[in-house]
């Protein structure tokens, strides 16, 4: 039991002064992934069961390189960002901080697992 | 953490069935009823009214209930046209006001319940009391810092075109019981009701507040938990769109950073 007024809880502890940038960042990275995802998906369609040697010589081309490396960064990021949401609608407490901790590291390492092996193919 | 099942005693039970009069023109009403007083759990009482004995809106068939046949049924109810907003309650399975909402809009059983996901005080009347102390958080009056003219705040006929269809909301919580992200969220989320209230003062040419206003917006709960489901926009009585208000705030957010 806390005597607090309806004010007080109403208030809380104020505005976090946060959000803009991420519903900024979320706008772009979704305006950047609708371009993205569907010429990567292209480029994939088309490597997709041809032989190892053709696969590679495809993804080590600077543009479908780059493309997929954009598509693992910025997709990634756009993840972590969404996922955390949901994290924030649904979880309380510690477990809203472990699993936005999780699902942003989450998010790191398929980027960077995707680049290392991004980089093998390409260089 | 979100809960997707009723407690124990939040478990609603069959409750009475009243007597049924001698009519051809009979229609069946159940209706949640919880008392706090006797411990006991919520249950559906089913009633039957002779409809040609019965005006034509649901609180209508509701007074009638009270009036005639159990003086115990609770709700709140007052100008009876749509202006007071006191008898919002869950008809249907949509959140409306009983005044306006006519019975012939229902086929098949009356099923009335309280405003979903809000604590009940008794049978149909929710606890509003958050609901209306985040009203006035958002500081619903008109903020100036120059001095008083003589006369009056001056405000253009396209200025005042800007609070069409923001002054109108009777405050009736319709909308923001009907949002998912206030149901998971309302201790720090704002809401539909309070976030247009907001714009309705943002946008308002004479308030001198408008930085203020954002910045006490301005947070990922507050206002950033809308993911414009659009239930407000669909349930509103008043045919309202608090969706395009909170949009309208997100707008003036970004036009502060971009």
């Amino acid at each position: 039991m806390r005597y607090l007024t309806p004010r007080k809880r109403a208030e809380g502890k104020g505005a976090g002064h946060a959000g803009t940038e991420h519903q900024w960042s979320m706008m772009v990275s979704a305006a950047g992934l609708a371009f993205l995802v569907p010429v990567w998906l292209y480029i994939f369609g088309r490597a997709l069961g041809r032989s190892r040697e053709a696969v590679l010589e495809t993804f080590s081309h600077p543009f479908p390189a780059i493309l997929t490396a954009l598509v693992l960064v910025v997709g990634m990021r756009h993840f972590a960002m969404g996922a955390t949401t949901m994290i924030e609608d649904y979880a309380r407490g510690t477990a809203r901080k472990m699993l936005v901790i999780f699902v942003i590291s989450l998010s790191w390492v398929i980027a960077a697992t995707g680049l290392f092996a991004l980089a093998r193919i390409a260089l | 953490m979100v809960q997707f099942t009723l407690p124990k005693n939040s478990k609603i039970r069959t409750g009475k069935t009243w007597p049924k009069p001698e009519s051809k023109n009979v229609r069946k009403f159940q209706i949640y009823r919880w008392n706090p007083d006797d411990g006991e759990n919520p249950r559906v009482d089913t009633y039957f009214i002779d409809m040609d004995q019965c005006g034509p809106m649901v609180l209508d068939a509701l007074i009638k209930i009270k009036n005639e046949i159990d003086p115990t049924l609770t709700f709140r109810r007052s100008c009876r046209e749509g202006i007071c907003g006191s008898c919002a309650m869950n008809i249907d399975g949509i959140n409306t006001l009983a005044c306006i909402y006519g019975l012939d809009e229902i086929k098949g059983d009356v099923k009335i319940y309280p405003l979903p996901h809000m604590a009940v005080i008794k049978d149909l009347i929710p606890d509003l009391t958050h609901f209306y102390a985040q009203h006035a958080s958002i500081m619903p009056w008109l903020e100036t810092k120059t001095n008083r003219p003589a006369k009056e705040w001056r405000q253009s006929i396209e200025d005042r075109k800007k609070l069409d269809g923001l002054y109108e909301c009777v405050m009736c919580a319709s909308c923001s019981t009907a949002c998912p992200s206030y149901w998971w969220n309302s201790d720090r989320y704002l809401g539909p009701a309070a976030l247009l209230h907001a714009y309705r003062w943002i946008v308002d040419s004479r308030d001198e507040a408008t930085g203020e206003r954002l910045d006490m917006l301005e947070d990922p709960f507050k206002l950033y938990r809308c993911h414009t489901i659009m239930n407000c926009a669909k349930t509103c009585p008043k045919g309202l769109n608090p969706a395009k208000a909170i949009a309208e705030i997100k707008k003036q957010m970004l036009d502060r950073v971009v």
